[in-house]
């Protein structure tokens, strides 16, 4: 589980009235009225636990229709392919791929350093295009991330943030009903729990 | 513009309460974790980091309670040290609400465990803790039990050996420096962060605010913690940050 449980932690402080399970049961997917598909640690492990609980139908059929929110792994599992671990297939909801950060290649243009991988830190989304979940956030604002590999959207309009790190990658992702972020809201003070809150007063409409 | 350089305040936790007394003015309980993690939260620290100094290992549950308060109400990451010594430790920290874990002695007593924890919980929940000594000319050894038994193992070439094991990222304390409030050990912080291709923590020694920046700049680390300025509130968070600004850094307003 890992800390899933910040997720549902932060999302009760933002909206003390909803109920929020954390839970690996196909039927709650199917019956919830918003879906949120955190994940962390390795992608193979991710698919596989989907696969075993049988969730896989569960979440593409709410990536159809609900206010669907991914978050880390669960945005990069919408996509058709990561190079993690020597390659897995994703859940293919948005058309891109999931490579790897260059290791030792990528170099901060004001020192000259290396950049080290995983990204680590606290580091500014550029608002692509207009969304919801903007909402009240400002511009260019400063989220936690902790990733090695990151999302390439081949469709430009499936982006609504990028950020920079030796290369320019989707730090946030949105189409329809579904937003995802690379960031983690949980863990990003003000601005994440603005955005949590924001997802769960969003009606699905991009 | 980029990523950030972090400042990280850590609070040492013995049986459930903070201890080198923190002398915030208007604070209620100077003991409490949850409230003066709430403050540095306010102030604007980009994370916090517990170390669990409680001597007993039956009373650990107390961290676990600590953590689990604290996550309900700072949503900021969290990292917790002391005592980590098995996947089951590392587990119920998580599960408590920590998002990193931090891994010393029992990573020098069995480095496969920082495989294995790794592996587990993935890579961005495991820091790896180095306490080192200077030895001689460009030469520091890691030591364990708080700076007190050494190993004979060369720190740069564990910080090498804990990266190629899945470590997410390097918490680097020099033990000379270590409570001198004289910065820090610059030489071992540049010599481990330019040897890794992971994140590392400088820590040990922090008197002012130019240390901090120093750590960065010219010990090219990537993040910095700092227990006693801040505690004692010599210094706030904020004024930390303003200062690193002054000197070119980035980061989080």
């Amino acid at each position: 589980m890992g800390n899933l449980r910040s997720v549902v932690k932060a999302i009760e402080h933002v909206a003390p009235r909803a109920q929020v399970r954390l839970t690996s049961d196909a039927a709650d997917v199917a019956r919830a009225e918003r879906v949120v598909f955190p994940g962390q640690g390795a992608i193979a492990g991710c698919m596989a636990a989907l696969e075993s609980c049988h969730l896989r139908d569960a979440v593409l059929a709410a990536v159809q229709h609900k206010p669907f929110l991914g978050i880390c792994l669960g945005l990069q599992a919408l996509f058709e392919f990561s190079e993690e671990g020597g390659g897995v297939q994703g859940l293919n909801v948005l058309p891109g791929r999931v490579p790897r950060f260059p290791p030792a290649q990528m170099r901060d243009p004001q020192s000259g350093q290396v950049l080290k991988v995983p990204h680590m830190g606290w580091n500014q989304v550029r608002q692509v295009r207009p969304h919801p979940l903007w909402a009240g956030i400002p511009d260019n604002s400063r989220f936690y991330f902790v990733h090695s590999y990151y999302a390439d959207a081949a469709v430009r309009s499936d982006i609504a943030g990028e950020t920079d790190y030796g290369i320019r990658f989707t730090s946030a992702a949105a189409r329809a009903n579904i937003f995802a972020v690379q960031f983690h809201p949980e863990k990003s003070a003000a601005v994440g729990l603005r955005l949590l809150e924001n997802f769960m007063a969003w009606d699905g409409r991009g | 513009m980029g990523l950030a350089k972090r400042i990280i305040p850590c609070l040492d936790v013995d049986n459930g309460r903070v201890v080198k007394g923190v002398r915030f003015v208007d604070i209620r309980d100077a003991g409490d974790p949850v409230e003066i993690a709430r403050r540095y939260d306010q102030q604007g620290a980009d994370e916090i980091t517990f170390l669990d100094i409680t001597a007993s290992s039956g009373d650990r549950d107390t961290m676990v309670h600590v953590v689990e308060q604290v996550a309900e109400q700072v949503f900021i990451p969290l990292t917790v040290g002391g005592g980590i010594r098995k996947v089951e430790d590392v587990r119920r920290m998580l599960n408590a609400g920590a998002d990193k874990v931090g891994i010393n002695t029992a990573a020098v007593a069995r480095p496969e465990f920082v495989k294995e924890a790794a592996d587990h919980f993935g890579a961005q929940a495991i820091v790896v803790a180095i306490d080192a000594k200077q030895t001689g000319p460009a030469r520091w050894e890691v030591f364990t039990h708080g700076g007190r038994k050494a190993t004979g193992i060369d720190a740069i070439e564990w910080a090498r050996r804990m990266a190629d094991y899945g470590a997410g990222e390097i918490l680097l304390t020099s033990m000379d420096r270590d409570g001198t409030q004289n910065g820090f050990d610059l030489d071992l912080t540049r010599a481990v962060c330019d040897a890794v291709p992971i994140p590392v923590i400088a820590s040990g020694g922090v008197g002012n605010l130019d240390h901090l920046a120093d750590g960065i700049l010219k010990g090219h680390a990537d993040a910095v913690l700092a227990a006693s300025i801040f505690h004692f509130g010599t210094y706030t968070v904020a004024q930390a940050k303003q200062r690193m600004a002054e000197r070119g850094i980035e980061v989080r307003w």
